[in-house]
C-alpha cells in the first residue's frame, strides 16, 4: 500500500493512542490553538482511517466549513450530529469528494484516507469514491433490476469474478436477500423504502469500500425499516468504517462509537464543536452548546 | 333545527360550481381544436386520396418507378417521391442525431452552467432561421464548397446540401430536446452511481441516456418528422426532379416538394393531377405514423422509467 502512494502523498506516522498528532513534512501542528476557539479535537482515536485537517470549504463565496478537524477510527461508527444547515452533510460528502459535483465547490485544508490526503492535486476522485461509498437520505436505486443494481459497480469497475454469487454475497450482507432472492430480475423500484435503502447499502458494499458514508439513511424510513437498517449498520462495523449523518439524537445514541456535533455560527458556516465517544457526548458533553443540542433546547 | 342549519353550511354554491363548469368546458374545448384538426386532415386525406385510387391503382401507384403526372405520358409511381423524401430525411438524421445527442450530453453532463447558458441559447438560434435562408445558403455556398473540394461532378441541384441543412437545421431540436430529457434525470440517481465510483462518461451512458431514452427518442422523433416535411430548403437546394435514386449527388424531389409544386402551380382542382397531392400525403402521413408507432415501441423496450 505505501509503496504505491504516489509523490507528494504524506503518509501519516504511527501514533501510539493518545499520543499528540502532528504532520508529518510541514511541522504544522494539528492541534494547535487557532485565533478562533478552535474545537477540541478528539486526539484519543485508536487506529484512524480519515484524519480531516483544518478542513474549509466553499460554495462559491459562501463558506459552508471552516477550521474542521476529525479523525475517524477504523471499523467503528461515526455519528455527525447537528441543527440543519449546520454542514454535516457537506463534511461528509467532503469525505469522498462528492461534492466536486457541485459547481463553484472549493476546499483547503486536507482529508487524509490511510495517509493519503484525497484533495491531493494527483488524486482521481472516481478512485476515492470506488474505496468510499456512500448511502444517501432518499433511497436512489437506479431504475434497473435488483441485480443490476448491485451488480453496476463491479461491472463498471471490471469486476473478474462470478458476478452473480457477488450480488448474493452483497445482498446477504445488506440483509436483503431473503426477501428479494426470488425476483432479482425485477427493477429495484418494485421495493418498498425500507428495502431500496437495504438495496442501496448492497449496492454501495458490493465494490468492497473500505468506508461507508450514510447520508440520513432512515430518514425517509419508517420506524420498522429504520430499526433494521440500525441493526445493519452493527453488523456492518464489523468490516467496515461507517460515517453516518443523522438529524435523531437518539440514532446517533443508539449505534455510533463516536459523535460529532457541528454547528453553524451566524455567518451560516459550520464548524466542529465537539467530538468525543458516543457515551462521553451524550452523558457529559463538555461544551455547553453541545448540551444544550442534546437535550433538545434547540435545533 | 340542526338539520337545516346543516344544509345552510354545506349548501352548493351554485355560482362558483357554474364557472367551474365553464373552466372545465373552456379547457376542453381548447384541447378539442387539435384533436379535430388532426382527425379533419385525416378524413380529407383518406378520402381524396380514395378518389385517385379510383383512376390509379395502388399497385401502379406502389410500384411505378416513374413520377411524371405533370406530362402528357403520365406515370403515377410514388417511390421516386418516397426515395427523394428518405434520401433527404435518413441523410439529415445521420448529421443531426449524432451531434445532437453529443451536443445534449455535453450541455447537460459536462458543461459549466456559464458555458451552458451561452451555447444552448446560441444553438436556439440556428432554430429560428427561415428554412429560405438555409435554402440559400445551400444553394449559393454548400453546393458551390461540395463541388471545388470534393464533387466536382455536382449539379446545382442536389440532395446532398439538401442534406447538410436540413441536418444542420434540426440539430437544435435534438439537442435542446435532448438536454432537457437528460437534465429531468433525477440528481440522486447520478449520485448513486458516481458513489460506486462511475466516471462521468459511465454516469452518461449507464444511467442517464436510459432514463432520459423516450425524451430523446421524442426529440428525434421530431427532428426527423421536421426533416421530412421540411419543404422549402429542400426545394431550394435539392431541385424538382424526381428520381428514384439513392444517390445523394442526384438532383430529388421530395414527398412535400411536390406538393407545393403542385398546389402553386396551374393545376385545374379537382383534376387527376391535382388529387395526386392527397394521394402524396395520404402515403407521407402513413410513413410518419408507422415511424412513431416503431419508436413507441423501442422506447417501451429499452426506456428504464424513474419514478
Amino acid at each position: 500500500m505505501v509503496g504505491t502512494i504516489p509523490e507528494g502523498a504524506r503518509p501519516l506516522p504511527q501514533k501510539a493512542p493518545g499520543a499528540p498528532l502532528m504532520s508529518s513534512g510541514t511541522g504544522t501542528p494539528i492541534a494547535s490553538p487557532a485565533p478562533a476557539a478552535k474545537p477540541p479535537i478528539d486526539v484519543d482515536v485508536p487506529d484512524p482511517i480519515v484524519e480531516i485537517r483544518d478542513f474549509d470549504l466553499w460554495y462559491g463565496k459562501f463558506q459552508a466549513l471552516e477550521g474542521v478537524s476529525l479523525r475517524v477510527p477504523r471499523n467503528q461508527i461515526t455519528a455527525l450530529i447537528g441543527p440543519s444547515g449546520c454542514g454535516k452533510t457537506t463534511l461528509l460528502r467532503s469525505i469522498n469528494r462528492m461534492n466536486d459535483l457541485i459547481p463553484y465547490v472549493r476546499a483547503r485544508g486536507e482529508i487524509a484516507v490511510d495517509g493519503r490526503n484525497i484533495y491531493d492535486p494527483g488524486v482521481d476522485p472516481v478512485e476515492v469514491r470506488r474505496v468510499i461509498g456512500m448511502v444517501f437520505q432518499k433511497p436512489n436505486p437506479f431504475p434497473k433490476s435488483i441485480h443490476q443494481n448491485v451488480a453496476f459497480g463491479a461491472r463498471i469497475n471490471g469486476y473478474r469474478g462470478d458476478i452473480d454469487e457477488l450480488v448474493e454475497r452483497a445482498l446477504k450482507q445488506a440483509a436483503l436477500w431473503e426477501e428479494v432472492s426470488d425476483k432479482l430480475s425485477e427493477s429495484g423500484l418494485t421495493l418498498s423504502g425500507g428495502q431500496q435503502q437495504r438495496l442501496c447499502i448492497a449496492r454501495a458494499i458490493a465494490v468492497s469500500p473500505d468506508i461507508v458514508l450514510m447520508d440520513e439513511p432512515c430518514s425517509a424510513l419508517d420506524p420498522i425499516a429504520t430499526q433494521r437498517i440500525e441493526d445493519l449498520m452493527r453488523r456492518l462495523a464489523e468490516d467496515y468504517t461507517i460515517v453516518i449523518v443523522t438529524h435523531n439524537m437518539q440514532q446517533a445514541a443508539r449505534v455510533s462509537d463516536r459523535t460529532a456535533f457541528m454547528l453553524a455560527g451566524d455567518d451560516r458556516t459550520g464548524r466542529l464543536i465537539e467530538y468525543g465517544t458516543t457515551d462521553q457526548i451524550f452523558s457529559t458533553p463538555r461544551d455547553e452548546r453541545t448540551e444544550a443540542y442534546i437535550t433538545g433546547r434547540f435545533g | 333545527m340542526a338539520a337545516s342549519a346543516n344544509q345552510v353550511r354545506f349548501a352548493r354554491n351554485r355560482r362558483r360550481h357554474l364557472i367551474e363548469q365553464a373552466i372545465g368546458g373552456a379547457l376542453f374545448a381548447c384541447a378539442s381544436v387539435t384533436v379535430v384538426t388532426t382527425v379533419g386532415i385525416v378524413v380529407i386525406l383518406l378520402g381524396e386520396g380514395a378518389t385517385f385510387f379510383q383512376d390509379v391503382s395502388v399497385i401502379e401507384f406502389l410500384t411505378n418507378d416513374r413520377w411524371t403526372p405533370l406530362f402528357a405520358s403520365k406515370n403515377f409511381g410514388v417511390l421516386p417521391l418516397v426515395s427523394g423524401t428518405l434520401l433527404i430525411a435518413v441523410g439529415a438524421s445521420l448529421v443531426a442525431l449524432p451531434i445532437g445527442t453529443v451536443s445534449a450530453v455535453f450541455l447537460s453532463e459536462y458543461a459549466s452552467p456559464h458555458v451552458r447558458g451561452v451555447v444552448k441559447p446560441v444553438l436556439e438560434v440556428l432554430a429560428g432561421i427561415p428554412t429560405v435562408v438555409y435554402g440559400y445558403f445551400a444553394l449559393t455556398f454548400i453546393t458551390p464548397l461540395l463541388r471545388d473540394s470534393f464533387f466536382p461532378e455536382l449539379g446545382p441541384f442536389n440532395a446532398v446540401s439538401a442534406i447538410v441543412v436540413v441536418g444542420v437545421m434540426i440539430i437544435p431540436m435534438v439537442s435542446s430536446l435532448s438536454d432537457d430529457a437528460m437534465r429531468a434525470v433525477p440528481v440522486a440517481l447520478r449520485e448513486g452511481a458516481y458513489g460506486v465510483g462511475a466516471t462521468r462518461f459511465e454516469v452518461v451512458t449507464r444511467i442517464v441516456l436510459p432514463a432520459a431514452l423516450s425524451g430523446i427518442v421524442a426529440s428525434y422523433l421530431l427532428a426527423i418528422s421536421r426533416a421530412i416535411g421540411e419543404t422549402m430548403a429542400v426545394t431550394i437546394a435539392a431541385g424538382a426532379t424526381p428520381h428514384l435514386t439513392f444517390n445523394p449527388l442526384e438532383s430529388v424531389q421530395t414527398m412535400t416538394a411536390y406538393i407545393v409544386q403542385v398546389s402553386l402551380g396551374d393545376t385545374p382542382h379537382g383534376s387527376l393531377e391535382y388529387r395526386t397531392i392527397f394521394a402524396v400525403g395520404a402515403t407521407l402521413f402513413t410513413m410518419t405514423l408507422g415511424m412513431n408507432i416503431i419508436a413507441r415501441r423501442v422506447v417501451g423496450r429499452f426506456q428504464e422509467t424513474y419514478e
